[in-house]
């Protein structure tokens, strides 16, 4: 079944060598533009705090021509959070868009591929119960690494349950809505048989947070995305002829059973690579993709941005948690708060033209 | 789902074999559907003989104090979780059923208008403003908050040229719905009391609720499952593509709008009485296919007694398993039906299409 409706309206193809590509120029200038916009609100974020900096000195920083203090405090305090929002985002955002491309389907999401409600049930599980083995893992291992470890854990389990002489994206998405629907249960009964004061802090892990993030968290996201992005761009050319539908591919010569399952197994590591750095931040690998769809006017997913488009959600929202609103709340609570009603706005728009 | 599935597996041996087995796959769910009633009404805490239950229905009352209190177990506490089970598990597999029709989408839950996340914004706000303590005193906020929350995305989803299509309803849902639960988790996180109720509210469940709140439950379930059968030929036909259905006489507006209502009755009323129970219309809409193929006027009877089928088996086995306390119906259905769907899935028994 086809409900992305994709319209094979044919750009003026460029080639190069072995290499092709449709010329898109609005996708391109929207690209360029969002990777703008990213950048001017990370700089921004930066800047923003108890000691504030103005945004020229956050960029003489940043090429390392800054003072001394403001060094201190942009490296040292304020990278880490602003960095792991960054990686975060382009890891949702490009896990969203391939799911949605190879499932066809916009409802498709890393969110329902086991490793955001894997993360989740775990990381209550440690929450909520206290003493013996829970309180033995959370000292030793500390408990994001513990339910990064239940967030791949459960993803790895979707991917191999669905295998079937390969992998199908129809097959994978409801296999993953089945085990996610598990793992949804189990948090929602030790919700219910925990001590409240527990389920307040459960609560705030299982919408994500950007809060006192270290050095190390970050850099362990950064270099899994960026190895994770290389893979993906390495075989995403391959990709492209599939959203004609298998046979067509299998036609044009796309060994498609390989390229799919590859990028599918990209997919799941980058949700985990996301939620290490972030937790289970929910949405955004669902939004974005359809946000930066319609932005760039592409019949499918583009990659690129949709990762850009999940950066400047993240970044964005993770501003306006700490500048703007009056309470503190988890960025995961503003970028859906943000994310979901920006979707709909640009629903309507199309509908209104 | 989509336009290739007219083009389903002829059965060996053409229509009337279809409609036999059609026929027998409806006794069958129906003779089950008693047989499960009559567990549900012997079975809990205190196991009752077949006698104790007859008497309990339709003894007079005597003085002797064991009979009396059977007869106190069965009226108060048994008659009206089983009904509840029935009428919200109708409900919700015809829902479910009805949500992938108008959609086309094999992965739209009863959830995906809003509706859940709608009563339980509307459940955690009233807490936290009025500072209400008893489920029965938010039953009906919690429908009011899914029935506005679905018309506001199909509201939206209608505006301009839109007019409800498949793809622009299932992304305002799901755009509302993102929105809707960031709500829902800033007021639990700043109101412990909301907090307290949504982690039960989130277990949804057939106990605890008198028929003073099951009778006008049924009522709107009632009216939605007529206007659900008014639009069974039209969503054939709409399945077939718009134009299509247009071309053969469907006012496709007309259908959408009652069908839509009719999810929104369906599932906003069952939310109210139960809480959210997702997973289980996606898994019965998925199962009924398999059994009557894709004719929507034998497949939505079929997800209807279904999900009556499932909820009720899930909330007797809820009372065994953990006594003298009990799981929720809700969290069973998770736990049991979805490792059960996913074998189904594994084994390939549904299609995309």
């Amino acid at each position: 079944m086809n409900v992305t409706e994709v319209k094979p309206t044919l750009p003026p193809g460029v080639r190069l060598g072995r290499v092709s590509f449709f010329w898109r120029p609005w996708l391109v200038g929207v690209s360029l533009l969002l990777a703008a916009a990213a950048f001017l609100v990370f700089c921004v974020s930066i800047g923003v705090g108890d000691f504030p900096i103005g945004l020229p000195q956050v960029i003489r920083t940043l090429i390392g021509r800054g003072e001394q203090v403001d060094e201190f405090v942009i490296m040292d305090l304020r990278m880490p959070r602003a960095l792991a929002g960054l990686v975060v985002g382009i890891a949702l955002g490009v896990s969203g868009a391939i799911t949605q491309s190879i499932a066809r389907n916009p409802l498709a999401s890393p969110d329902v591929l086991g490793i955001t409600t894997g993360a989740s049930a775990v990381a209550v599980f440690l929450v909520t119960v206290s003493g013996g083995a829970a309180a033995a893992v959370t000292d030793t291992v500390g408990l994001s690494a513990a339910a990064l470890a239940g967030g791949l854990g459960t993803g790895l389990l979707v991917y191999f349950l669905a295998w079937r002489r390969g992998i199908d994206g129809f097959r994978l998405i409801l296999i993953g809505i089945s085990v996610s629907a598990v793992m949804e249960a189990i948090t929602t009964w030790l919700l219910v048989t925990a001590d409240i004061r527990d389920v307040a802090q459960a609560q705030a892990w299982l919408v994500g947070s950007l809060d006192d993030r270290s050095w190390d968290e970050v850099q362990v996201a950064l270099w899994g995305t960026l190895v994770l992005l290389v893979v993906v761009a390495a075989v995403a050319f391959q990709f492209k002829p599939m959203h004609f539908g298998d046979d067509v591919a299998a036609g044009l010569g796309v060994r498609y059973a390989a390229v799919r399952a590859v990028l599918l197994l990209c997919a799941v590591l980058l949700a985990g690579v996301a939620v290490s750095a972030a937790g289970p931040v929910p949405f955004v690998a669902l939004v974005a993709p359809q946000v930066a769809m319609r932005l760039a006017r592409c019949p499918t997913p583009p990659m690129l941005a949709s990762g850009l488009v999940g950066a400047l959600l993240l970044i964005g929202s993770d501003l306006v948690a700490r500048a703007v609103l009056p309470v503190s709340l988890p960025v995961g609570v503003v970028t859906a708060a943000i994310g979901g009603p920006f979707l709909v706005y640009l629903l309507v728009r199309a509908n209104l033209r | 789902m989509g336009t290739t599935a007219v083009m389903e597996r002829p059965a060996p041996g053409g229509m009337a074999k279809t409609r036999r087995r059609r026929v027998m796959g409806l006794g069958t769910l129906l003779a089950v559907l008693v047989a499960a009633a009559a567990l549900s009404l012997a079975v809990g805490a205190r196991a009752l003989s077949p006698a104790e239950v007859w008497h309990g229905l339709f003894g007079a009352p005597t003085s002797d104090q064991r009979l009396t209190e059977i007869r106190l177990i069965v009226e108060t506490v048994r008659v009206p979780r089983t009904v509840l089970a029935i009428v919200a598990g109708i409900a919700l597999g015809v829902g479910g059923a009805l949500i992938q029709g108008f959609t086309r989408n094999p992965i739209a839950d009863t959830g995906l208008l809003g509706v859940n996340t709608g009563a339980s914004f509307a459940v955690v706000s009233v807490i936290a403003v009025f500072g209400f303590s008893d489920p029965f005193q938010y039953v009906w906020f919690a429908f009011l908050g899914a029935a506005v929350a679905g018309v506001v995305v199909f509201g939206l989803a209608s505006i301009g040229r839109g007019a409800g299509n498949p793809l622009t309803l299932a992304l305002a849902g799901q755009g509302i719905t993102v929105f809707l639960m960031a709500m829902t988790t800033a007021v639990a996180l700043s109101n412990q009391a909301s907090l307290n109720a949504l982690r039960f509210w989130n277990a949804g469940s057939v106990a605890g609720v008198g028929f003073d709140v099951i009778w006008p439950v049924t009522a709107f379930i009632a009216v939605g499952l007529v206007l659900a059968l008014t639009t069974l030929p039209s969503l054939n036909l709409l399945n077939l593509g718009d134009d299509v259905a247009r071309g053969l006489g469907v006012n496709i507006a007309l259908s959408r709008t009652v069908g839509i209502t009719a999810i929104t009755l369906l599932a906003g009323a069952a939310t109210a009485a139960c809480g959210p129970i997702a997973f289980l219309g996606l898994m019965v809409a998925h199962v009924a296919r398999h059994l009557t193929g894709p004719d929507y006027r034998w497949l939505v009877p079929c997800a209807g007694l279904l999900g009556a089928v499932v909820l009720l088996v899930c909330d007797i086995i809820g009372r065994l398993v953990v006594r003298p306390g009990e799981l929720d119906a809700g969290v069973v259905v998770a736990l049991l039906g979805a490792p059960f769907f996913a074998v189904l899935v594994w084994r390939g028994k549904f299609r995309s299409a």
